[in-house]
């Protein structure tokens, strides 16, 4: 058989192949005869083939068959099998492969061979794959030789230790006897890989790193000033030609002496201070004209950073990142951003300071760089530059990727809410951004500022109108058309008033009003969301408006045949209302009152308030022909409007983490969803779990009131109704009472429904009950959460209503509840 | 460092080392996603990107790109630093370098990484130190 073709020839060989198709067929013909030369057990040439094979692995063609070949190179005796062998090993052989644990053996030979390249060789494999079972086996040759006087093999021992240590975390103790005098070394590799190595220990075990922060060492003094030492005499040695970049001596192991001290000095007086005067001799002394200056110093700024150093130096510390910020390369500017952001929090003044050129940031082209000038300038936006900050921020919102829309719309809004300096430009700036990037806001965000315009009361007029116009000419942006959608529903009537008075008033007719809402239920590009908001807000006008009542009537009941199941089920609720409840239309369709914000400790206390008012609520549900929803109580707060969830914004905490961004996804994630009121999802569809699952069974309240004595509110044939309260010491207004039914009969209730009203100073809040079938001989009850607010403290009063089906007729009964204890209101 | 790309204009792999364990496959979907979002920036962008929880830094020299992905924690300006350091190491070893000596001389060119990097982390800070040792090594070749 021919000798196989060398190296060079075959690579030549694939590099003229034109195709695809034809560098395959001939890689295949190649391996054909490697196998066969491989079969033949040909040592000769073994290396020649694995070396071809690795080639052809490069260009990612299978060459697993070349597994063995390589262990049989590594156990050759010549050193260029071992060479390859070693390489094959590597690119082959890692520990996921079943014969992995094979070549424990050779190199543990290799380990103790009498020339140092070949140890040189297996140190190097078992450093940069070595599995943790060979780790174990040979970390014992490997501690030996960490304590070599051979620097070539001590510094790669050192490396190797390394990984042994990432990959067998418990023997880090076995090198910590050979640590000792590995920083008393002269060359340059040794203690680059000897810092490395103690890095890798401190940080990976607080024992390691109290140990070496006060250990003595062989010449009598501790890690820390030895480091010192070292750092000083790097930076004041003359030119030294083996280890200098652009004039400084010996960048890698100035910057891992920094990532060491840095570790060394967090969090401990002591050591922070041994170290003040060095930090400062680098960050004032080091060249910045190169990359490998701003290296350092960039390092020597983390480092400052992050131990307990003097104020002087952490100004020091911003200051040269505010010159990394003026930079023209952008590779430092992006640096600078990073750990700006990182230290915005704990320096905020000073990072303020450079505000204008991180504003300037956010017109850069690099998207990384776009991005931490964004977060950073939302950290950085305060009650002063709120205004100014703003502009910028809305002028980045309009021309950045889309990407970027949706957390920066997050924002400015989280931003605006927290520091707006007036109502009218509150809402102007989330106009601006509604009309910008409306299809990029978030979800979530559209409740939130439902709220918000709800509680500016004075802007209504102004908001209708500019929510108004904007829709006017372009309502495919949904959150935009659903904030406008309810606006228009709530404040239609101030609309075609003409009332504005911040700005020039627009002449509106209500058919123009309706036409954009029928619009909007039309097209093609509103979301079924989208369509609930414009409906609801249809039927809210009828008790608005005043000529086009008949208009909203035919648009109801159009609506009562959609195929959407959701529009289906509003139109057909609307409709009863026109119908049969007529009476009730203007009470249930009033205008919504100012939402009250509550600060949460978590899930578990959200306070609601129902849509109502003034008026005595009965909740009772009419029962809309032909639908069957699962549980009433959804579809009464649904029709109300009342089973708004406020979203609940918690008071951002004062330290802001590093990036903003994230902190606002948090804080948004943690809202509770459903959408504003109109748009409550049906009632199939769970509501959010912790709310109603957290009901029945737990106590509301985090610091739940001494306990309340509870009551039985209502007991008659057989029908027992008990009456257990909570109450929160945060806010004493909402008392919570969790009603429990119970049937002594000997027949089951079914159908049953309870109902409840309350005085005119009180809000009322019915949640859904447990199950509708009162099990008879008292085996289980019906459990069901009402919400009384009782802001003026008065004597809670109610009337209950019941109705349920028992022994075949239907039952109904009336009862005034006047026994509540005082602790529930008082 | 968790593993290291040198890869053309054109998007072929010249050569690859990585220093963490990953299935044949995953390497393959990561190397060609990596190549894709380097080769797609432009002149005017940094030389960082994020990705995943790593950091890549990457340089174009001639018609090769150097790909490091690196850690969080660690300094994106000095690794900089370690790709010019390696081209300076193959430069002193070929004289010259140019991508046709990497093809050609695929393993030379591990060899000589294997020089100044182990597991991940800088070995030798010296030029001369490393040439020399593969200078050795290549004599020791029967």
């Amino acid at each position: 058989m021919p000798a196989p073709i060398r190296l060079r020839e075959l690579i030549r060989t694939i590099r003229t192949a034109r195709t695809q198709a034809e560098e395959r067929e001939m890689i295949q013909k190649e391996c054909a005869a490697i196998r066969s030369s491989f079969r033949e057990e040909d040592n000769t040439y073994r290396c020649r083939n694995v070396a071809k094979l690795l080639y052809m692995h490069m260009l990612g063609y299978p060459a697993h068959f070349g597994q063995l070949e390589c262990l049989k190179l590594i156990a050759s005796q010549k050193f260029t099998d071992k060479r390859i062998g070693y390489l094959g090993a590597m690119l082959l052989l890692d520990e996921r492969q079943d014969v992995h644990l094979l070549m424990t053996n050779c190199i543990k030979n290799d380990l103790n061979h009498s020339t140092q390249y070949v140890q040189g060789l297996a140190l190097c494999t078992l450093g940069c794959m070595g599995s943790s079972e060979m780790c174990r086996d040979l970390a014992g040759e490997v501690e030996k030789l960490l304590k070599t006087s051979n620097s070539y093999l001590r510094k790669k021992a050192a490396l190797c230790a390394v990984h042994v240590i990432r990959k067998v975390p418990e023997l880090m103790e076995m090198f910590l006897p050979a640590t000792k005098n590995l920083l008393n070394e002269k060359n340059h590799g040794v203690l680059h890989t000897s810092v490395v190595l103690l890095t890798e220990m401190c940080e990976r075990s607080p024992d390691m790193l109290a140990h070496f922060r006060k250990v003595t060492q062989l010449s009598s003094s501790q890690l820390v000033p030895q480091l010192v030492r070292i750092l000083k005499n790097l930076i004041m040695s003359g030119y030294s030609p083996e280890h200098d970049v652009s004039g400084i001596s010996d960048p890698f192991l100035q910057v891992r002496i920094l990532r060491l001290l840095r570790i060394l000095g967090r969090n401990d007086d002591d050591s922070s201070e041994a170290m003040n005067d060095i930090l400062a001799q680098v960050a004032t002394n080091t060249e910045t004209s190169k990359n490998v200056g701003n290296a350092i110093l960039y390092e020597t700024v983390l480092t400052i950073m992050d131990i307990k150093s003097e104020s002087g130096l952490r100004v020091l510390a911003i200051n040269i990142l505010g010159r990394f910020l003026l930079n023209n390369d952008k590779n430092i500017r992006y640096v600078a951003l990073t750990s700006l952001l990182k230290t915005v929090q704990t320096d905020h003044n000073a990072v303020q300071r450079h505000r204008s050129t991180i504003v300037d940031c956010l017109k850069d082209l690099d998207v990384s760089i776009k991005r931490r000038a964004m977060e950073l300038s939302f950290a950085l936006v305060n009650g002063n530059n709120v205004r100014g900050m703003m502009k910028e921020l809305l002028y980045f919102l309009d021309s950045c990727e889309p990407e970027f829309k949706a957390d920066c719309a997050s924002g400015i809004f989280l931003a605006a809410e927290k520091y707006a300096p007036s109502k009218r430009w509150h809402i102007d700036t989330i106009m601006r951004v509604l009309t910008t990037a409306g299809s990029y806001v978030r979800d979530d965000a559209v409740p939130n500022l439902i709220q918000l315009i709800t509680n500016s009361v004075e802007m209504h007029a102004y908001t209708v109108q500019r929510l108004y116009k904007a829709i006017l000419g372009d309502y495919s942006q949904q959150p935009l058309v659903q904030v406008a959608s309810w606006c228009i529903g709530e404040y239609g009537d101030l609309l075609v008033s003409g009332q504005c008075e911040e700005e020039e008033p627009i002449q509106v007719t209500e058919d123009e009003v309706l036409d954009i809402l029928e619009s909007v239920l039309i097209s093609n590009m509103s979301a079924s969301v989208t369509r609930g908001y414009a409906l609801t807000a249809i039927m809210k006008l009828s008790t608005r408006f005043t000529c086009t009542v008949n208009r909203i009537k035919k648009v109801v009941s159009i609506y009562g045949s959609s195929i959407d199941v959701e529009l289906q089920q509003r139109a057909v609720e609307y409709n009863a209302l026109f119908k049969k409840y007529d009476h009730m239309r203007p009470a249930l369709l009033e205008r919504m009152p100012v939402m009250e914000k509550v600060t949460t400790n978590g899930p578990t206390e959200i306070v609601q308030t129902n849509g109502e008012t003034e008026t005595a609520v009965l909740e009772t549900k009419p029962p809309p022909t032909g639908l069957q929803p699962a549980s009433q109580a959804n579809d009464l707060l649904d029709l109300l409007g009342g089973s708004d969830i406020t979203p609940v914004i918690p008071t951002a905490p004062t330290s802001k983490p590093a990036s903003a961004g994230g902190e606002l996804l948090d804080l948004l994630g943690d809202l509770n969803l459903t959408g504003s009121p109109g748009s409550a999802p049906a009632p199939q569809v769970a509501q959010p779990p912790f709310l109603l699952d957290g009901l029945s069974s737990q106590p509301l309240f985090n610091d739940i009131a001494a306990g309340i004595p509870s009551i039985t509110a209502y007991n008659k044939n057989g029908l027992k109704i008990d009456f257990t309260f909570e109450r929160s010491n945060t806010n004493p207004s909402v008392t919570v009472i969790t009603i429990q039914a119970s049937n002594s009969t000997e027949l089951d209730m079914t159908d049953f429904v309870f109902q409840a009203a309350v005085p005119k100073t009180f809000q009322l809040q019915l949640l859904s009950p447990s199950s509708s079938v009162i099990p008879a001989f008292n085996s289980g009850t019906i459990t069901q959460v009402i919400k009384v607010l009782n802001p003026q403290k008065q004597q809670l009063r109610m009337r209950i209503k019941l109705t349920y089906n028992h022994k075949g007729s239907a039952m109904q009964d009336l009862a005034e509840v006047n026994n509540f204890p005082p602790q529930s209101w008082q | 460092i968790h593993f290291i790309l040198l890869f053309s204009r054109q998007g072929k792999l010249r050569l690859q080392k990585w220093y963490m364990t990953l299935p044949d496959k995953e390497k393959k979907k990561i190397i060609r996603e990596i190549i894709q979002i380097i080769l797609s920036r432009n002149q005017k962008t940094s030389s960082f990107v994020d990705w995943k929880d790593l950091k890549l830094v990457y340089k174009r020299y001639a018609s090769l790109y150097f790909c490091c992905a690196i850690e969080e924690q660690d300094n994106e300006l000095l690794t900089l630093e370690v790709i010019h350091r390696y081209v300076e190491l193959l430069d002193r070893y070929f004289g010259n370098v140019c991508e046709l000596d990497i093809i050609f001389n695929f393993e030379k060119a591990y060899f000589i990484l294997d020089e100044f990097i182990i597991g991940g982390e800088v070995q030798e800070t010296s030029k001369r130190s490393a040439v020399k040792a593969i200078e050795d090594s290549d004599m020791l070749q029967e």
